[in-house]
């Protein structure tokens, strides 16, 4: 976390560094919410995923979510974190009409997990690693709607009691791009683990950005917090706006104040968040309705037991003993998804093979198409059979090129599409010498020079007869075939 | 300890409860002697013990991961102040 040189600020008067951290709210991946039995599922009619224990009727009492806690803990395991044996709900008091209860159920003094850290890569190949201060659950809020009616807000209390992660970064990051990296690699950790979706546009993970700035080396400086934000590009866009914003205002002589930001997205700005935030006392304290929360010892083993391999693992596994490059190791980690399909394409077959056509012909589809790997019309268990035909010679690599295009519209198999149009290369050598024949009659010309001593013009005629054969005939065959016929002797 | 005007004002409006201004006096008498009664607790030495978050010895009892409540929008909004539809409707809180 040195300042890399290219990583400053430069301002009227000098350098500045910027200095970041991130709070992450990952909403759990579970079936019901933290203290009730209501749906968590994204999408339903307003209100209809709502238990009186959410609506915070008087008399009703949370009673907690077992595997919302197990989710806490494989993520803290995950994240190399400090797992506490004994976490404390806390209540934080605030008045806001999506918060029926008039507090958060969520863990202040004591969380469930303690320091922690993730690995980042960035563009140009540096590794850095970014400080996990901690991890606590919370109840996310309702929903407000204030542009449904003139001069009424609308509550939709669905999310209301919904299980969140809250995961807090130490102020460990230097530039945007390092904030998007660590966002990044957070998201694929939570995947992973399978313990948030992390679908950022239904607002399963929304991050709040701490930006300050200083004099490299020179103490903290006071930060702003912009809230909210649920994109990679957004969190990039408030850091560069808030850094330059400070220090244009220091270097103007004014002061930075402590206070929370909102994004304009349209505008690529940060303005001051009124009203809500007005009087920050939370008045924080243990809530009554809920004991301490204690965990086993067998119970955190037999989730450490469990974990996946996780993407520095898988990558570091690819490049050792699938001799993958590391970058390509690393593309095909970065997304679960695509580390699943890649491996279920090259199991038993040969790997830089597999990663050549999943990073090349798969992704140029997908990316064409707009598609994830989730919806690629093509199955691992296809792209491997297509794989097979070209491994067994039975299609040659551009027929394998041009069936696989079928396939990714129509979603039949290879075979089927060979076969219905009859792509089999053909290997057989009457068939390929007919077929040179007729080249060789038709253009006498460059025989000649051939003969004459331009051997390169053998490339010529292997293009015309591939042509000739429209892409069936065996390259290697014709290659060697043509060498025969127009030099030997 | 004593709690001063201005801090009954501060507290008052951040449980959002209305208190006129010549009520001040008497609340400040009155939260500073409970505070002062409750302060009698310092004189016990608890040098080398755990704070105490419940008095209940019991553990957390987890329920199980599975959705047996909700779906029922009308007993939702049964005391609702103003019902749009299926959402509550309230006084517009602007950002």
């Amino acid at each position: 976390m040195s300042a890399n040189g290219q990583d400053l600020i430069q301002g009227a008067s000098g350098e500045w560094e910027v200095v970041i951290g991130l709070e992450v709210h990952a909403q759990v991946a579970s079936a019901s919410k933290l203290f009730s039995g209501a749906d968590t599922s994204f999408g339903a009619p307003p209100n209809s995923q709502v238990s009186l224990v959410d609506a915070a009727m008087p008399g009703m009492l949370p009673v907690i979510n077992r595997i919302c806690v197990e989710q806490a803990v494989r993520t803290g395991l995950g994240l190399g974190a400090a797992i506490n044996r004994v976490s404390i709900f806390d209540r934080k008091n605030y008045f806001y009409p999506d918060l029926p209860a008039g507090y958060q159920i969520s863990q202040f003094k004591n969380p469930i997990v303690g320091e922690g850290e993730v690995e980042i890569e960035l563009a140009d190949g540096r590794t850095q690693t970014v400080g996990i201060e901690r991890l606590h659950l919370e109840q996310d809020a309702g929903k407000s709607l204030h542009d449904q009616h003139p001069n009424l807000t609308y509550v939709d209390l669905n999310r209301a009691g919904v299980a969140l992660m809250e995961i807090v970064s130490k102020p460990d990051m230097r530039s945007a791009e390092e904030a998007g990296a660590y966002l990044r690699k957070l998201r694929a950790i939570l995947r992973y683990l399978g313990t948030c979706d992390g679908n950022m546009q239904e607002g399963s993970m929304r991050a709040d950005v701490n930006v300050s700035v200083r004099r490299p080396g020179a103490e903290l400086g006071t930060r702003t917090e912009t809230k909210n934000l649920n994109s990679v590009r957004f969190v990039e866009q408030a850091i560069h706006y808030e850094a330059r914003r400070q220090v244009d205002l220091i270097e103007g002589g004014g002061q930075v104040v402590q206070q929370t930001r909102l994004l304009d997205t349209e505008r690529g700005i940060t303005r001051e968040m009124r009203s809500k935030e007005e009087a920050h006392d939370y008045r924080y304290f243990p809530d009554p309705d809920l004991l301490p929360l204690e965990l086993e010892e067998e119970m955190i083993a037999r989730i450490r037991s469990e974990l996946p391999e996780l993407p520095d693992a898988k990558r570091a596994r690819y490049v050792a003993e699938l001799g993958l490059s590391d970058y390509d190791a690393g593309v095909l980690v970065a997304e679960k998804e695509t580390a699943d399909f890649f491996e279920t394409v090259a199991a038993g077959r040969e790997a830089k093979t597999v990663a050549n056509w999943v990073m090349g012909d798969f992704f140029g589809q997908l990316n064409r198409s707009g598609l994830d790997v989730a919806d690629s019309p093509v199955s691992a268990a296809q792209l491997g059979g297509l794989l097979d035909l070209l491994d067994d010679g039975t299609i040659s690599q551009r027929i394998a090129k041009q069936v696989f295009e079928t396939m990714f519209q129509s979603g039949e198999d290879a075979r089927t599409i060979v076969e219905r149009e009859g792509l089999t290369q053909v290997s057989d050598s009457s068939e390929i010498e007919a077929l040179i024949d007729t080249v060789i009659a038709e253009n006498p010309d460059r025989v000649a020079e051939i003969r004459g001593g331009k051997d390169k013009l053998v490339g010529w005629f292997v293009g015309q007869v591939m042509k000739a054969s429209q892409g069936k005939a065996n390259p290697q065959l014709v290659n060697q075939l043509l060498r025969d016929k127009l030099l030997a002797g | 300890m004593s709690v001063d005007k201005a801090t009954v004002r501060r507290i008052a409006h951040l449980a959002r409860i209305g208190v006129e201004e010549e009520e001040l006096e008497g609340l400040s008498g009155e939260l500073s002697s409970i505070l002062n009664w409750i302060e009698q607790l310092h004189e016990v030495d608890t040098e080398n013990v755990p704070p105490l978050a419940s008095v209940n010895h019991a553990t957390l009892l987890p329920r199980e991961d599975v959705v047996n409540d909700g779906g029922d929008p009308d007993a939702v909004l049964a005391n609702a102040p103003e019902r749009h539809d299926d959402f509550f409707a309230v006084p517009k809180v602007v950002e």
